[in-house]
Order: C-alpha cells, then sequence, then structure tokens
C-alpha cells in the first residue's frame, strides 16, 4: 500500500461519479495504472445533491439500472406558477426519457465499484493539497492521507473536485464566477408528507428567485424539497435556507413532514469555460462547469463527459503526450457533444431570471393549451409565443 | 482572517471556497479555513445557505 512510491498513469482527484467514471473508462480503454483519491472516509456521502435525473445516459454509460440506486420513478414532472397555475409535462413518457430519483450515495459508491472492477484503486479520507509543477505541466499532486503528507505523481491529473475545485482554480485554468452564475441551494429529505408521487414538482418564480422550489419524491409520502438561488439574487438579509422554510411554512402537505436529512450546496450556473484542460491536467463534472443552467442538473452531462475524458486520457498516457494541445481532443469531443444545448440554455437563463411572478403566471397558464412531451427550453419557449408573442419577444433569437 | 467561522452552524457544502472571487477559502477535511488575502467583499457570508460565516469585526 506504498501508494506514494509508485507512479501512476493517471491520477483522478475525487471520487464522485465522474471521477470514478473517467477512471472507469480509461481502465476499459488500457490503462493500467489508475487512482482515485477521494477526502471523505465515504464515497457518495454525504449527499449534495436533489438526485432527480433522466435514465437517458445509463445505456451508452454502461450503467445497468438496479432499484439498488434508482429510488423512484416519475410519470412526468409538474410546474407551478407563483399564483398557482400548474403545467404537467410528458404524461406519456416511455422509455429512457423517464424520469428517475436516485439514491446518490449509493449511486456514487457504484460507480466507484464498477471503475474497482477495471482495476482502479481507489484510496479515502485523502485530501489534494496542491499540484505539482515541472516546468509549465502539472505532474503530480501533494497529498494528505490521515495526517500523512506525500506525493502522488502521474503521467496525468483529472480534477473531479466539484463546485469548489481547488485544481482548477490551482492549475489556473479559470477565472472566478460571477454571482450571476452561482447558484445558493438548500434542501430537506421530508417524511410523512402528502403530494403526488408520481411527479417531480417545480415551483417558478419569487419563492426561489433566479431558481426554483422542486419536489422529488424519495416515496410514496417522502421527497427532497429543495431550492435554488441565483446569489445575484440575493442581499443578504435572507439566506437560501431561510427561503425554504417559508416555502414549506406555506404548503400544509409538507409542513407536517420531518426532514430525517439536510443538504446545503453551491452550483455553478456558468457558459462553458473557455478551456478545461492545461499540460498534464484535465476537468471534469462540476470542476468543468458542466451543470445545465436551466435545470441545475450535472449528473447527466457530467457522465457523458466524463465517459470522453476517460477515452482520451487512456489515448494521451498511451501516446506519451499529455499537453494541453493534444489534451484539446478531449475539449473538441465533449463540446460537440454538450455545448451547443449548454449555451443555449445558458441564454435562456439570462433571460428567465428577468421575468417577474406575473409573466411566470402567464407563461404556465399559456402552456397549459399545449402538449408537451418534454421539458425542453425550445418546446416551452414555442408553446408561450403562440399565447403571449410579446413575451418571448427577446427570446426570439432562441427559436 | 477576517472571516469567522461558526461551526455548530457550518454544513461542510463548500459553497464558500467554489464562491470566494479571491480564492482564499480552502476546504480542509471538509472543514472551512479562511486564509491571507481577504478582501472583506462579504460573498461568502451571502452564499452560505446557513448563515454560518461573519465578517470579523461586525
Amino acid at each position: 500500500m506504498k501508494h506514494e512510491e509508485e507512479h501512476y498513469d493517471l491520477l483522478v482527484v475525487g471520487a464522485g461519479p465522474m471521477g470514478s467514471t473517467t477512471a472507469r473508462y480509461a481502465a476499459k480503454n488500457g490503462l493500467k495504472k489508475i487512482l482515485v483519491i477521494e477526502k471523505r472516509q465515504e464515497i457518495g456521502s454525504p449527499v449534495r445533491c436533489a438526485e432527480g435525473v433522466t435514465l437517458a445516459f445509463f445505456d451508452e454509460l454502461e450503467i445497468e439500472e438496479s432499484d439498488d440506486f434508482i429510488r423512484k420513478k416519475v410519470k412526468g414532472a409538474k410546474l407551478y406558477s407563483p399564483a398557482g397555475n400548474e403545467l404537467t409535462i410528458g404524461k406519456d413518457m416511455a422509455g429512457d426519457e423517464v424520469g428517475a430519483v436516485l439514491e446518490r450515495d449509493v449511486f456514487d459508491k457504484e460507480m466507484a465499484m464498477l471503475a474497482a472492477e477495471e482495476g482502479v484503486e481507489f484510496m479515502l479520507r485523502t485530501q489534494a493539497k496542491g499540484l505539482i509543477k515541472e516546468g509549465d505541466k502539472i505532474v503530480g499532486v501533494k497529498a494528505n492521507r490521515m495526517g500523512e503528507e506525500f506525493e502522488i505523481r502521474a503521467s496525468l491529473i483529472v480534477g473531479a473536485d466539484g463546485f469548489e475545485s481547488q485544481i482548477g482554480r490551482w492549475g489556473g485554468i479559470y477565472d472566478v464566477l460571477k454571482t450571476k452564475n452561482i447558484m445558493t441551494c438548500f434542501q430537506y429529505r421530508l417524511s410523512n408528507i402528502d403530494f403526488d408521487s408520481e411527479y417531480t414538482h417545480f415551483y417558478l418564480g419569487s419563492s426561489a428567485p433566479g431558481g426554483y422550489v422542486w419536489i422529488f419524491p424519495k416515496g410514496e409520502d417522502k421527497a427532497n424539497v429543495g431550492l435554488g438561488i441565483q446569489l445575484s439574487q440575493l442581499d443578504g438579509s435572507k439566506t437560501a435556507k431561510e427561503y425554504l422554510d417559508d416555502f414549506i411554512d406555506k404548503h400544509e402537505g409538507l409542513k407536517k413532514g420531518q426532514a430525517v436529512d439536510m443538504v446545503a450546496g453551491g452550483v455553478s450556473v456558468e457558459h462553458p469555460p473557455d478551456s478545461v484542460c492545461t499540460n498534464g491536467l484535465m476537468l471534469v463534472g462540476d470542476a468543468a462547469r458542466i451543470v445545465d443552467p436551466i435545470t441545475g442538473g450535472g449528473i447527466a452531462n457530467g457522465m457523458k463527459q466524463a465517459k470522453i475524458a476517460g477515452e482520451i486520457a487512456a489515448e494521451a498516457v498511451q501516446k506519451g503526450d499529455t499537453s494541453k494541445e493534444f489534451l484539446s481532443r478531449y475539449e473538441k469531443r465533449w463540446r460537440e457533444r454538450l455545448e451547443d444545448k449548454l449555451w443555449r440554455n445558458y441564454m435562456a437563463k439570462e433571460k428567465a431570471v428577468q421575468l417577474d411572478d406575473e409573466q411566470y403566471d402567464k407563461i404556465i397558464d399559456a402552456l397549459r393549451d399545449v402538449e408537451l412531451e418534454k421539458l425542453s427550453t425550445e418546446a416551452i419557449l414555442k408553446g408561450v409565443a403562440e399565447k403571449y408573442p410579446e413575451l418571448v419577444e427577446s427570446f426570439e433569437d432562441m427559436l | 482572517m477576517s472571516v469567522d467561522v461558526n461551526f455548530e452552524k457550518c454544513m461542510h457544502c463548500g459553497a464558500c471556497a467554489g464562491t470566494c472571487p479571491t480564492n482564499v477559502i480552502f476546504l480542509n477535511d471538509l472543514t472551512p479555513e479562511v486564509g491571507e488575502g481577504c478582501t472583506r467583499c462579504g460573498l461568502c457570508l451571502k452564499v452560505c445557505p446557513v448563515r454560518a460565516l461573519s465578517l470579523r469585526g461586525d
């Protein structure tokens, strides 16, 4: 177990699903010596996620559905305006568009175990403290494992260290986030509540400025109830938790619920950064700002990006070239796959934050007459344009 | 160091570390540590979902 004396092909910082998946695909593509380090003592815990996903990425990522980590499948989504106008989406959703609510702590461990089956090593309770550079190339990480300081050197480093990514900052990859691109979030897992557990629920408008309140079912009478608020919309007088407590207080079905879990966190709703690589280093997932700016969801995008990252990591290390220039193959492939939609939804987010409660009432009202099968930005804009063209005038370039 | 962290409130979520525009907040073993160079901009106070941070001297 003297890891510090070994040189790795690939070192991944962070054993979330993106870190494990990058490692798994690097192993599948031929790398032998792969190490994932995780600062926590337990992969997947504490959970920092609302856990809602669609299952469309499972096949591509070679993941078998399991009741162990899929807590609840839903029929569709319900959107609510501030006045209570309601819109149901995807009543007839089927196949891989089905929405589901995960058990992230179990899911994250499962992703790690899939990587371990491919020969990936994991080291828990091990925190990156700094990068080791030689010239203009990153060649390793200074680490601390349960009080023991040591260096881990690798041909390529992957930063999968989340929203607060230190690897990205130390690597000088991007600037700080603007306040309009940061969501502050809070969530309870409430038990003993009354709600329609066949749907995910989204409350728009001023109960969560610049974001939304979500209710994602974890069972018939339990759900993740949380919200995200754009940091630029806060004046400091009220925190995300206080917004959520107010919302719950106003809803009888939720008010009687008991919290069995509390989750806090930050989420980036940034447009794709110019670069997520430098010499010897790549970023994936939240660390690479892969979260969808409209939904705040990062799992599906991150998993697709991580598969590409693992494939290119293997190629780069096998060819002995982990320069930024070579790693541009990773940039090119993930951008081809994800960038257009990320930019489009970023622009939609920029517009959505300007809407007031009355406009949200009108939008949801307009959409009730439209059959929406999918929760897509385009479908929503087209639906609204039919009844309230003036509302979507400024969105025209997106239609 | 000019920001105090109330560890009785802190949820160890990292929102402050990811938000700090001068990158002086580091999660050491999941606990925020505020290093040299803080400009007292107050963004970490705002982003904290549970009001665990305060500016020293306020």
